[in-house]
């Protein structure tokens, strides 16, 4: 198949994934709602953790302003992973399967979706952050990285929705899945530092939990300055993500679509 | 020249078996020639939506070659993919895009070019009688439009060979009427081969040149509507009585001149195993008893009556079970 037509394959899905995302306001919106309530509830409540020795910023907001990256990004799981089940149940796959069309096309056009809620979900959450007082002392061009940061966690976490949507064909299976990722953030760096868990078993769990390092890469940006390691370390685990969850969905696509 | 090399379809002991469930496909042979249409009927879970999916490419057969339009189905899926278009059960489109951005999308994923694409979507979408829907959503869509959108679809690369599953089920007679209308259209007027599933009798009688009829994963008769009816060549007589509570009277004369046979309510029915002779007998016998006759009527015989003589069930709501789900290869038992 020549580049040209792949191209066109992932540029009609792109197209149509994007129309699907913005024609369906329940998917966007508790994306957008809940992470930002979440922020207003902790920033408030926590607000003298502050006060704590060692606490890396005078301002709770800021700190947990990195909190909606990664809780966006969860909701693309359910997103991406939704659409693609229902695809499954109408029968929709069959019908792009009839077409010449490859997988490799099928699953980047599919993360089109992911893209867009990732950049609206990026830009409201710093929006919000920053007009209700959080810092970001690395300026515009720490605002773009955390945009662009925020976008390559969607899109990788994306993956693992179309990995759960081909295994099951299910989209009840899918959504169960967004509780178990919520475990994985509660269970890290979100509401404390590392060095300030004094639970000994929380503090090993959230050491070990890659969500943790995500976080840091965020606040890094947020009010600690440039830190080339804690930016590498996110985009690693993102990317890291990102090629297990396509190899992942790339092997359930061989299973799910047999066509000779 | 075999009818498989150029737009036909040729089926040799096609098999396909599902893990904990009896065989859908049990060694079906049969040949469609180019141009046909070729009704396949049979109820629910016969092993029809089983068979189109293994011709389609989208299951691999558990044992047994096809070949369509020349290509073999499990060697050459995507030359086979090329060659087809495939309407399957359910109406399978995008609620939330229009039909003009299913068209759009499908003719894009073909490599029709760009700058064709529009016209031939605008074109199809005429066709079918959506031009003035074009821009709305399908979710806003009744179930004939959809079907038709279906039918466009599967048209946009202008296929040689349409499979098309139950395509007409679910839908009020008009609309089903002017579906028929454009696949014998396509047959006859672009010589297009059309393989049609079908439960409904009257569907495989007014469309099919040819019909097979399957049963419990099985062709069990094949033939024209025609030459299958006159294989049976039994009518079927069926009467009511004056009065009510003479039915069971009447269903014992009629007994005595074949099986019985489906009747409404108030009537019966009996198979004529003399054929429309024994007519004069029956009316003569019912005066015997002394039974008073409301209506009579022969029936000419039927494909549910080929169906009945080939399995011996009626084919109305012979289908309890249903087909066993095609999909995961994960339940599969083994593939070609």
């Amino acid at each position: 198949m020549s580049g040209g037509r792949l191209r066109t394959q992932v540029g009609q899905l792109a197209r149509r994934s994007v129309m699907r995302t913005m024609r369906q306001p329940a998917q966007i919106v508790p994306a957008l709602v809940f992470p930002m309530f979440l922020l207003a509830v902790n920033s408030g409540g926590l607000r003298d953790t502050t006060n704590l020795p060692g606490f890396p910023t005078d301002s709770y907001l800021t700190f947990a302003l990195a909190v909606p990256f990664v809780q966006g990004a969860l909701f693309s799981v359910m997103n991406s992973g939704t659409d693609l089940a229902r695809d499954i149940e109408t029968g929709f796959l069959d019908r792009l399967a009839l077409t010449p069309l490859r997988g490799a096309a099928l699953l980047s056009g599919l993360l089109a979706g992911a893209v867009v809620l990732g950049l609206v979900q990026a830009a409201t959450y710093l929006t919000v952050g920053l007009v209700a007082g959080a810092e970001l002392v690395t300026g515009v061009p720490g605002a773009l990285v955390i945009v662009a940061l925020s976008v390559s966690i969607t899109v990788a976490f994306g993956t693992i929705g179309l990995f759960a949507a081909l295994r099951t064909g299910s989209g009840e299976a899918v959504q169960s899945l967004f509780p178990v990722f919520f475990v994985f953030l509660f269970i890290s760096a979100m509401a404390l530092p590392l060095d300030l868990i004094q639970t000994e078993w929380f503090r090993e769990i959230a050491t070990v939990n890659p969500v943790t390092y995500l976080l840091e890469a965020f606040r890094s940006l947020l009010f600690e300055g440039w830190e080339p390691d804690a930016l590498a370390l996110g985009f690693g685990i993102a990317a890291a993500v990102l090629a297990l969850g396509m190899f992942a969905a790339s092997s359930a696509l061989k299973t799910r679509l047999v066509r000779t | 020249m075999t009818p498989a090399d150029a737009n036909g379809i040729e089926v040799e002991g096609l098999v396909r078996e599902f893990k904990n469930g009896p065989r859908a496909v049990d060694g079906i042979d049969l040949v469609v020639e180019p141009g046909e249409i070729y009704g396949f009927l049979g109820p629910n879970g016969a092993g029809k939506s089983t068979t189109v999916l293994m011709l389609t490419t989208l299951l691999p057969p558990t044992a047994g070659t096809a070949r369509v339009a020349g290509f073999d189905i499990v060697a050459e899926g995507p030359k086979v993919r090329a060659s087809i278009g495939a309407a399957l059960q359910e109406a399978a489109l995008d609620p939330l895009l229009s039909g003009r951005e299913h068209m759009r999308l499908q003719t894009a994923l073909h490599g029709i070019g760009k700058a064709e694409r529009a016209e031939r979507g605008r074109k199809l979408l005429e066709r079918v009688g959506l031009a003035e829907a074009a821009d709305r959503r399908v979710g806003g869509y009744s179930g004939g439009m959809k079907r038709r959108l279906d039918l466009a679809l599967a048209l946009a690369h202008r296929p040689r060979i349409l499979f098309l599953d139950e395509p007409t089920t679910g839908l009020d007679i008009q609309s089903r009427t002017a579906l028929w209308e454009e696949v014998a259209r396509l047959a006859v007027e672009e010589g297009v081969t059309v393989f049609l599933t079908t439960q409904y009798l009257e569907e495989a009688d007014a469309l099919a040149g040819r019909v097979g009829i399957i049963d419990h994963g099985r062709l069990v008769a094949e033939g024209t509507p025609a030459e299958l009816k006159a294989e049976i060549g039994r009518p079927t007589v069926e009467a009511v009585p004056r009065d009510p509570g003479d039915r069971e009277r009447l269903a014992a004369v009629l007994a005595r001149f074949g099986l019985a046979a489906g009747a409404s309510p108030r009537a019966a029915a009996a198979r004529l195993e003399g054929g429309e002779a024994q007519l004069a007998e029956v009316v003569r016998a019912l005066d015997a008893e002394g039974i008073a006759i409301e209506t009579l009527q022969l029936h000419a015989p039927s494909l549910d009556d080929v169906f009945l003589a080939k399995t011996g069930r009626s084919l109305e709501g012979a289908g309890e079970d249903e087909e066993p789900e095609p999909g995961a290869e994960a339940e599969a038992v083994g593939s070609a």
